[in-house]
């Protein structure tokens, strides 16, 4: 039978707190008078500056992000207390540069999975989530089923060409059907913007959005500032261009959401057939000539010509459109030693850029699909965990 | 809020852990020290060096977060939310006597959760706990095998402890 040290007048009074306390104080324990959710956090930079403190450590980690770790340590005392709230991930646009940078750490903390020989971690065990896809995909469809496999949770697979969907079946009932079967995540890839958002407001179970039409592709805009805030340390007063089919890309909206409430400056390269009339009601610059850009940029994200998509006849012919806006070896030649060369997949190679770039040394596209996989574990493990506290 | 070690009273006690832990091993095994995130990994640190010392060789010494093997993710928890934080032990566990590292041994359940994480890192010849501070309210069949100070608190009241590496000083109050 527990003892616990006798009271000389009656019971003090046992909160609930204190009888669930953990043995290890996490900084992300609340004081009582903490608050929650604060939006206005210091500027990401911050986290990378503060000097480290001697630690032993793994030989393998690099220098940036050991750095950037020290700081964050250091830092976390300062910091807001903050939670993560949101169910669903439906875009980049509501997010706050906090909420950018939260999931950017936990993605961090998932990276190690990977490396083990058991490759299995239980935050979602027992969970199930579906892939509920409209539209052809392997990288991301692959991405998300190996991140919920990693984090144990169970996946359904679901393809519309096997589907009811073929016999008529609308989005909303099929959806409603797999939920009457007991799913608590759904990743849902449409053709429809705002598909993700309207399957949001009418099922109880998280959605995370894997591509909404032209309108977002979150998880892609995340893993993009991942890959670059882990080589650059930071995307403040980086320069970033977007170049290619901006009008039909969805991952080309992500990315300037994502990149801008990060502090860099970005801009959508292209022909003016390709690039949508608003855009200057985006906070993005733009030129029709990536010669002018290629040498101030640190970043270039080259986007895929998605013949599938193009309606009419935005460029004369394939090889025009790569002569003016493919990335050559030549053009890398006058871009700076440092840029990161990124592509969302998969590529045309040499359409939007030459083999040799592709395969080259200041490519990080493989890193990006790495990084994916990190970023959509903690992406789920974030949603799961605000539809858990929620209840 | 009561102080209930200071730094002058926790250099020796922790002198007293290390060399606990340094009877116990035997000569010709690997041992290695992992500190439980994030008040662990500062006294594991600690404690490697003078392990280090005592042996006459380097000790590896690595990181555990154990947020991802929690027993409370899915229940709601009001306004406090755990961050998801780095592993890093860059050698080995396979075969090393590993002694586990944390601040403060209450319920047993950041034990549990550190034990289980470590099963998928491999398999340790042996797990050794070595705490700070030990204090009743054990919730699973865990133990400390080697506890340097045991505080009384009411259940009411946490025991924290906090190291000058990330707190300003060295110290263990009651509050």
């Amino acid at each position: 039978m527990k003892q616990f040290p006798g009271r000389p007048r009656g019971q003090g009074p046992v909160s609930s707190a204190g009888q669930r306390q953990n043995a290890v104080v996490l900084p992300g324990e609340t004081r009582g008078d903490a608050k929650v959710g604060d939006l206005s956090h210091g500027r990401p930079a911050d986290h990378h500056k503060v000097a480290g403190r001697p630690v032993v450590r793994d030989e393998q980690e690099g220098a940036s992000v050991s750095a950037g770790r020290d700081a964050k340590m250091a830092s976390e005392k300062k910091a807001k207390q903050f939670t993560w709230q949101r169910k669903h991930l439906l875009g980049l646009r509501e997010l706050s540069a906090e909420e950018i940078n939260y999931v950017l750490d936990t993605a961090e903390g998932f990276e190690e999975i990977s490396t083990r020989s058991v490759k299995k971690a239980p935050p979602l065990r027992g969970k199930v989530v579906v892939n509920l896809f409209f539209e052809d995909s392997t990288r991301t469809r692959n991405s998300f089923t190996l991140a919920a496999s990693r984090l144990s949770a169970d996946v359904i697979e679901f393809t519309q060409k096997s589907s009811s969907v073929s016999k008529g079946e609308t989005l909303l009932d099929t959806a409603r059907n797999l939920e009457a079967m007991g799913v608590d995540i759904v990743v849902l890839r449409h053709g429809a913007a705002g598909a993700a958002k309207f399957l949001s407001r009418n099922i109880k179970a998280c959605v995370v959005n894997a591509g909404d039409g032209f309108c977002e592709h979150p998880t892609q805009g995340l893993l993009d500032v991942y890959t670059i805030r882990k080589i650059k340390g930071s995307l403040e007063g980086l320069k970033i261009a977007i170049v290619g089919d901006i009008s039909h890309s969805r991952v080309a909206r992500s990315d300037m959401w994502a990149m801008t409430k990060l502090g860099a400056e970005v801009t959508f390269v292209g022909p003016p057939t390709l690039i949508p009339a608003q855009v200057s009601r985006l906070p993005v610059k733009v030129s029709y000539n990536l010669d002018e850009v290629i040498d101030k940029v640190d970043v270039i994200n080259m986007l895929r010509i998605q013949f599938e998509r193009l309606g009419g006849n935005p460029f004369p012919s394939t090889r025009e459109y790569s002569h003016y806006f493919g990335l050559t070896v030549d053009r890398m030649k006058r871009a700076r030693p440092g840029i990161l060369v990124m592509h969302p997949g998969p590529i045309n190679r040499g359409i939007e850029m030459e083999s040799e770039v592709a395969d080259g040394k200041n490519s990080v596209i493989l890193d990006q699909v790495k990084n994916g996989l990190a970023v959509r574990m903690a992406v789920l493990f974030l949603v799961n965990q605000a539809a858990a506290v929620g209840e | 809020m009561k102080v209930i070690l200071n730094a002058r009273q926790i250099e020796p006690i922790l002198d007293d852990l290390t060399a606990r832990i340094v009877c116990d091993l035997p000569r010709n095994l690997d041992v290695a020290v992992i500190g439980i995130r994030s008040r662990g990994e500062i006294l594991a640190q600690r404690l490697c060096a003078r392990l280090s010392a005592k042996l006459g060789k380097e000790v590896p010494c690595g990181t555990l977060d154990i947020t991802l093997y929690r027993d409370d993710l899915n229940s709601p928890r009001g306004t406090s939310q755990p961050q998801v934080r780095t592993t890093e032990i860059g050698f080995d566990v396979n075969d090393k006597i590993i002694i586990l590292v944390d601040d403060v041994l209450y319920t047993g359940r950041s034990a549990r959760a550190a034990m289980d994480a470590l099963i998928d890192l491999g398999r340790p010849k042996a797990v050794r706990l070595a705490v700070l501070v030990e204090r009743a309210g054990r919730e699973f069949p865990i133990q400390a095998d080697y506890a340097g100070y045991k505080a009384t608190a009411w259940p009411d009241e946490r025991v924290q402890v906090n190291f000058v590496e990330c707190d300003g000083k060295d110290e263990v109050f009651v509050e």
